[in-house]
């Protein structure tokens, strides 16, 4: 009470001041509660199938047991089954070297190509990065049917190499477009001066502004990388022989025998592969959200 | 390489000429950095698309790749297919609920995303998840999450008394097209929201800082700086939330088959069940074009919208 009557005496500024505060302590726990519904929306399916991963059969098939916790105690049996009865090794391996030379031929096509888009200045640069942003309108949902029969007609049915060869058609515009973004935040000084100290156009390019685009590189490798993980319907469409399929299509399609479900190897499968790819994903985050920034608005 | 050696050498002959030659090399070279990828989005991207046309008009099945003209018979045999149209609408639908719901709560997770406070490494990674887990997997996830009998979900609304039975979120039309649009909502909103958390990087502190001082409280600076600032960056996460979903087959496929009797049943998962299980590649051809003319046209709609905002 005699604090209040201190204020109102204390006059209008201290009254605007205590308002300001009020709102911003109200800002804080509004922004707080957000973020915490926001990470368990978002994270609650992988909780969920971190706790099921580890259940046992007779404490998972019981809808009357409490499903987030353990009934019975836990067990690493479907864990162990996830790894030493089903290809999931192999698909892992496959999604993991699939993934790295798709990658590499993005970049070693992808960083010229952009370069060339930011930085060469001809008058089609600009309706050209369109045309790539365009390359987006034509999905994998389009393209598979007509795509498994060149498949087919190249004799790479049913081979992982097909994915090497179809998969950068996805990551070489998305890169190009990040990539044009980062180059073009480095100042052209640089090169010119490189170009002033006798290198030619060429050596400018890759003895200066291939290493100082390396941060933002490596952020189009995460980003290209987690595409490829991720993309189904070619995998689904071109791939049936169990050792050839990567992750995706693996795990959905071997760990599921007709109507049985291995749920926990199933669940296990998941959050094995989410974690890790969502680790890395967040350290490069920011490299990211730059890129999108140039690429997006100025682009 | 061995071109590009001797082009340089070139390079450091008397500079009168050298400034031409310089810029003409840079022509070359133009086109030299950009061939590689050009050519090969047209062999893989360019040619299957034409090919997705020509074989719209053909016979083509799987066990029969000879190519005979067939004209129009297999559009008119989609037209006449009452599941062509339930996934063209459920396409359209779809896409519409999720991009609208996507860009509103990518925009309050951008917010958040923005912001300082304690733990915002951890809620990045848990927000992260979503959209950088394999689709594939994490609608298996969701798949054990809707379950008929053992749903959580279920188990939380039954001990509240919410319900008495099971709600079989995947076995009813209507709840089963939620669902669908649901996982597509989950999955998107963490890319739109770093898409928007970019947008709003860009924007000085000096404007928001200004505004602040002039007494605009949170709302007013949101609806009158924030949101109008950013509206090109908004459209492009809407853009990008709108194609994700349009093109996407794989939650419906994993979720529901299309179920039940097609009711969440896709342009995209309608094409894959006709032309690769089905075998019937003509006719799955000609279902899966009917995204393209839908996409281009939002894709230059939005376009342009960013273009004429940028002007202003």
């Amino acid at each position: 009470m005699t604090a209040s009557a201190a204020t109102a005496a204390a006059g209008p500024a201290e009254a605007e001041r205590r308002r300001a505060a009020r709102r911003h302590l109200f800002g804080r726990a509004a922004l707080y509660a957000t973020a915490i519904l926001a990470g368990l929306l978002a994270a609650g399916p992988f909780v969920w199938a971190a706790i099921t991963a580890l259940k046992q059969d007779p404490d998972l098939y019981n809808p009357a047991n409490n499903p987030f916790l353990f009934n019975p105690a836990p067990t690493l049996e479907h864990v162990r089954y996830l790894f030493d009865e089903t290809a999931f090794l192999t698909f892992a391996w496959n999604t993991l070297w699939v993934g790295l030379l798709v990658v590499a031929i993005t970049l070693v096509l992808g960083i010229p190509a952009a370069y060339s888009l930011a930085r060469l200045d001809r008058p089609w640069s600009g309706p050209m990065g369109v045309a790539i942003f365009f390359v987006y309108l034509i999905p994998p949902s389009l393209l598979f049917l007509s795509l498994s029969r060149i498949v087919a007609g190249i004799g790479l049915q049913d081979s992982t190499w097909s994915l090497v060869l179809i998969y950068p058609t996805i990551t070489i515009p998305v890169s190009v477009w990040l990539l044009i973004g980062y180059l073009k935040a480095i100042p052209r000084d640089i090169e010119e001066q490189a170009m002033v100290d006798g290198y030619s156009r060429l050596g400018a390019f890759l003895r200066t502004v291939v290493p100082l685009a390396l941060p933002g590189v490596v952020a189009v490798v995460v980003f290209a990388f987690t595409l490829t993980a991720s993309e189904f319907i070619y995998a689904l469409a071109f791939i049936s022989p169990t050792h050839e399929k990567v992750i995706s299509t693996g795990v959905p399609t071997e760990l599921v025998r007709g109507d049985v479900f291995f749920w926990q190897s199933l669940q296990a499968a998941t959050v094995l592969v989410a974690v890790p790819i969502a680790f890395v994903f967040n350290l490069f985050l920011e490299r990211l959200v730059a890129g999108f920034t140039v690429g997006a608005v100025k682009g | 390489m061995a071109e590009a050696e001797a082009v340089r050498r070139e390079a450091v002959l008397p500079a009168a000429g050298a400034r031409r030659r310089l810029s003409d090399r840079d022509g070359v070279l133009a086109w030299l950095f950009l061939l590689p990828s050009v050519v090969y989005i047209v062999a893989l991207v360019a040619i299957p698309f034409v090919l997705a046309i020509a074989f719209s008009f053909s016979d083509v099945t799987a066990g029969d790749p000879s190519f005979d003209w067939a004209g129009l018979r297999n559009y008119q045999r989609i037209f006449d297919d009452p599941v062509f149209w339930r996934s063209l609408q459920n396409t359209l639908v779809f896409t519409a609920i999720s991009m609208t719901l996507i860009v509103v709560f990518g925009k309050i997770l951008a917010n958040v995303l923005v912001a300082d406070f304690r733990g915002k490494w951890l809620v990045r990674f848990l927000v992260l998840l979503p959209w950088t887990t394999p689709v594939a997997l994490s609608s298996i996830a969701w798949l054990w999450l809707l379950d008929s009998i053992y749903s959580p979900i279920d188990w939380v609304l039954r001990q509240l008394g919410l319900i008495q039975t099971n709600t079989y979120w995947l076995g009813r039309p209507y709840l089963a097209m939620s669902s669908v649009i649901a996982v597509h909502v989950w999955r998107l909103v963490p890319l739109a929201a770093v898409i928007m958390v970019a947008g709003l990087v860009a924007i000085p502190k000096e404007v928001q800082e200004q505004a602040q001082v002039d007494g605009a409280g949170f709302w007013r600076r949101m609806f009158e700086i924030t949101i109008p600032l950013t509206l090109p960056v908004i459209a492009v996460a809407a853009l990008f939330g709108a194609i994700f979903t349009f093109t996407d087959m794989t939650v419906v496929y994993i979720l529901t088959r299309g179920g039940p009797t097609n009711s969440t049943q896709v342009l995209a998962s309608w094409a894959f069940i006709r032309g690769i299980e089905g075998g019937d590649v003509a006719q799955g051809a000609a279902i899966a074009l009917f995204l393209f003319p839908l996409l281009l046209a939002a894709a230059i709609a939005i376009l342009r919208a960013v273009r004429r905002m940028e002007v202003l």
